[in-house]
């Protein structure tokens, strides 16, 4: 009996009609709800985004288990960010990013890798009978400082709900000639710190994409080609950018045009520079791979590890010149051992092509240590 | 019954005991898990608030994924080491059982068993107590366990005390870049490090018991990172028969560790080891070595400002129980059966020799700079590293000279060093 009034009442509810997304700011609490931010909604089988949210991708993305990832940023209206040339753009109170994780649907109900999905394909909303949603993660610049948030989508893809403990899902990705089961694992509240709190003293949490140097990149989308700092600009999002040519800019870790360090260098900053930098929580093995880090030892050129245990595959040094199977940065970076590899959350496969990219650059460098 | 009771047992004992346990309301590792309380905890972790006590009773709680908590101010309290266990056997996320990035953080009365990665880690933060903690690995020493038992990194003010690590394939308590630090009355057993002080200034280690073990307490310094190590006291420990082969995985620095070894020194500097008792170590019972004797050593991956030289080192006053009748090694084996004979034993404490001639002052050691080593009748063994090992000799009266004593820690938590001393017992005499 009570179980048919709920559903008549939410029958009537439907009834109404979906509701207009509304972007919010919600200075606290914990909202339940994904669509209590409208941002970004389930509705009639899309994934839809609210007027104003601005859809963006970066030059070279963190790899989580081969996912695509739909970005989003909002701020209240009047509001603006204010460009920074190296760390992450100084965003007002009131700013929303959201990121959602999903994967193209494969045959037999596994998922097929998603992480090639370029803006056009994305920034439009997601057909929802192509893709499974996974996860959303909420960053909310409140008075306070950024707030996390990570909201889990149904198996029915109607609502993504706030889960702080994290989720272990079980799933199966398709390649073209190999299945993999994997659980992907999504961060409860206190482990979104491990990545996000990047000055590991101040303990505050920061955004990591939002970088000029990830940003800074020519996009399609809806038929239009522009670049992304530009539309920032435009949209009223973005003030004080200086001209191109005056900006750093990260490479696309697959653009073979591009020279090889960068690429590989802007793999590292983005996979594991929000840790291993001078201020972030793997300052204890002096082993520093963001964007700023010169090449030498810190960046793990014949240095020998600190506490790497048993992580160390056997190998002396972090970065073996001209041998990139006997440097640590290989072995844990492609091991899936949660004792061993690197980075330590986020992922539970190992990105076959950034290993690759790796191991060239590696393979390129002048052999020996003296 | 708890699990340490079961091990002091006897074998027949030990079949009644396990049987108890698995009746008993307080559980032990042997009881069936609980698979459905890591839930409950994670969202008290994510949910403290300063002040907060977090209580987990008595039981064996499977948890699969790393806990963290960053919020200052927290307590942990378990019900006693062998009642209240978190096991990690089926640990598929995260690179420790628990990661602390907080202040004020007390953690008591649990056992983290069987981390894929570290036990304990706690990641900058100010007045850490670790109390009455086991960290084990249960499978007994494997390349494959994780690396460090209980492992504070960056912190400042420190306190582990009445502590047990055992199994770890690093350090099983390991004090990395941390300053005003007192490690005591701590069991370290079966670790290729016992207890380990690394990069780490002003640190006072006692009480302790570091026996099977690769090597017992090591008081090290590595290269490449922002503060060196220096004002270690270690003393009144027992550090017996560390003699486990090194299980350390290649490249890590415990690797390079000897099995055999009660005390060693690494680049360290103003390092007093006394009124210890020292034995049954089969390389040796004291090592004072330089980063050059690790293997390690290269220009290009070595920071240049970095010290690789053990210097104000003060070895004195220690008993020592025969040691060095079966070093690790084909070259230190040789080297005893040639000075020594087929059946002699290496001296107490083995020196590298390496020394560093760029500080002498008139063609000889700056005295505040030097080696001392002063244990009554024990010898020290010159190992002329420098020269490729090729002259060893016993140093004599070389290096008979004292230092000024260290002064004390002065940690909060720890009050006083207490006037009597009370080492742990060894479980597997």
């Amino acid at each position: 009996m009570k179980r048919l009034a709920l559903l008549l009442i939410a029958l009537a509810l439907a009834a109404c009609g979906p509701r207009p997304l509304t972007p919010q700011f919600i200075a606290d609490g914990m909202p339940e709800r994904l669509a209590d931010w409208g941002m970004v909604a389930a509705k009639g089988g899309r994934l839809t985004l609210a007027d104003g949210v601005q859809p963006y991708e970066l030059n070279t993305p963190l790899f989580t288990d081969y996912a695509g990832k739909l970005r989003t940023v909002w701020m209240p209206k009047g509001q603006a960010a204010v460009w920074t040339p190296d760390v992450a753009f100084d965003f007002p109170v009131g700013t929303v990013i959201t990121k959602t994780f999903f994967y193209p649907r494969a045959a037999d109900g596994t998922v097929a890798p998603g992480d090639d999905l370029r803006l056009d394909q994305t920034g439009g909303g997601l057909d929802l009978a192509k893709v499974r949603l996974v996860e959303t993660r909420v960053l909310v610049r409140r008075t306070g400082g950024w707030a996390a948030f990570p909201y889990v989508w149904n198996e029915a893809q109607t609502q993504a709900r706030l889960k702080r403990t994290g989720a272990a899902i079980p799933m199966t990705l398709t390649r073209p000639g190999r299945v993999d089961r994997f659980v992907y694992q999504v961060p409860n509240v206190n482990q979104c710190a491990g990545c996000h709190a990047t000055d590991h003293a101040a303990r505050a949490l920061q955004p990591i994409g939002p970088k000029s140097r990830h940003l800074d990149r020519e996009v399609s989308l809806a038929g239009a080609r522009f670049n992304q700092l530009d539309r920032l600009v435009m949209v009223g999002y973005l003030r004080g950018l200086p001209p191109a040519g005056a900006r750093p800019r990260a490479a696309d870790w697959r653009d073979e045009a591009a020279p090889l360090d960068a690429r590989a260098r802007a793999w590292l900053d983005i996979n594991c520079g929000h840790c291993h930098s001078p201020k972030g929580p793997a300052d204890t093995s002096g082993l520093y791979l963001d964007a700023a880090s010169p090449a030498g030892a810190s960046l793990g050129l014949c240095k020998p590890p600190v506490a790497a245990g048993q992580g160390t595959g056997g190998f002396v040094h972090d970065i073996e010149p001209g041998e990139p199977d006997e440097s640590i940065l290989v072995f844990r970076t492609g091991s899936t051992d949660p004792g061993a590899m690197m980075p330590e959350l986020g992922r539970s496969l190992v990105h076959d092509e950034g290993m690759a990219l790796l191991r060239r650059w590696i393979a390129a460098m002048p052999a020996g240590c003296r | 019954m708890g699990q340490g009771w079961r091990r002091a047992l006897s074998g027949l004992m030990m079949a009644g005991a396990l049987a108890l346990a698995a009746c008993g309301p307080g559980g032990g590792s042997a009881a069936k898990p609980n698979t459905t309380y890591q839930e409950t905890l994670i969202q008290q972790l994510i949910d403290a608030k300063s002040g907060d006590v977090i209580t987990i009773p008595a039981g064996v709680y499977a948890i699969d994924r790393g806990l963290s908590l960053d919020i200052d101010g927290v307590t942990i309290r378990g019900a006693g080491m062998d009642r209240t266990v978190l096991t990690f056997k089926g640990q598929t996320a995260g690179a420790e059982g628990l990661l602390v990035n907080a202040s004020d953080f007390t953690i008591e009365d649990l056992a983290i068993e069987d981390a894929r990665g570290d036990g304990l880690k706690v990641n900058e933060g100010e007045n850490i107590v670790i109390r009455r903690v086991r960290a084990e690995w249960t499978g007994g020493p494997k390349t494959s366990n994780g690396a460090y038992g209980l492992y504070p990194v960056q912190v400042r003010n420190l306190l582990i005390e009445d502590s047990v690590a055992i199994g770890a394939s690093d350090a099983g308590i390991y004090v990395g870049q941390s300053n005003n630090v007192v490690v005591r009355r701590n069991r370290a057993e079966f670790n290729v490090a016992g207890i380990e002080i690394e990069n780490t200034q002003n640190a006072d280690v006692y009480d302790n018991l570091a026996t099977n073990n690769t090597g017992g307490i090591l008081v090290f310094n590595m290269p490449n990172l922002k503060v060196s190590g220096f004002a270690t006291r270690v003393f009144r420990n027992r550090v017996e028969g560390n003699n486990t082969g090194n299980f350390g995985r290649k490249g890590s620095a415990v690797a390079s560790v000897p099995a055999g070894t009660g005390v060693i020194i690494n680049a360290n500097d103003q390092v007093e080891i006394f009124d210890n008792d020292i034995g049954g170590n089969n390389t040796a019972n004291v090592i004072i070595s330089s980063y050059f004797s690790t293997g390690y050593m290269n220009n290009e991956g070595v920071a240049p400002n970095f010290d690789p030289w053990p210097e104000s080192i003060f070895v004195h006053d220690n008993r020592f129980a025969p040691g060095g009748a079966k070093p690790d090694g084909l070259d230190l084996q040789a080297l005893r059966v040639a000075m020594f004979g087929v059946t002699g034993r290496l001296p107490d404490v083995l020196w590298d020799g390496y020394i560093d001639v760029k500080k002498f002052e008139g063609g000889k050691v700056d005295p505040a700079l030097a080696i001392c080593v002063d244990n009554g009748a024990a010898q020290t063994l010159n190992a002329d590293g420098p020269h490729g090992n090729k002259s060893p000799a016993l140093a004599g009266e070389a290096l008979r000279c004292r230092l000024s004593p260290l002064p004390g820690i002065s940690v909060a938590a720890a009050g006083p060093v207490p006037a009597e001393r009370k080492v742990p017992a060894p479980v597997k005499p």
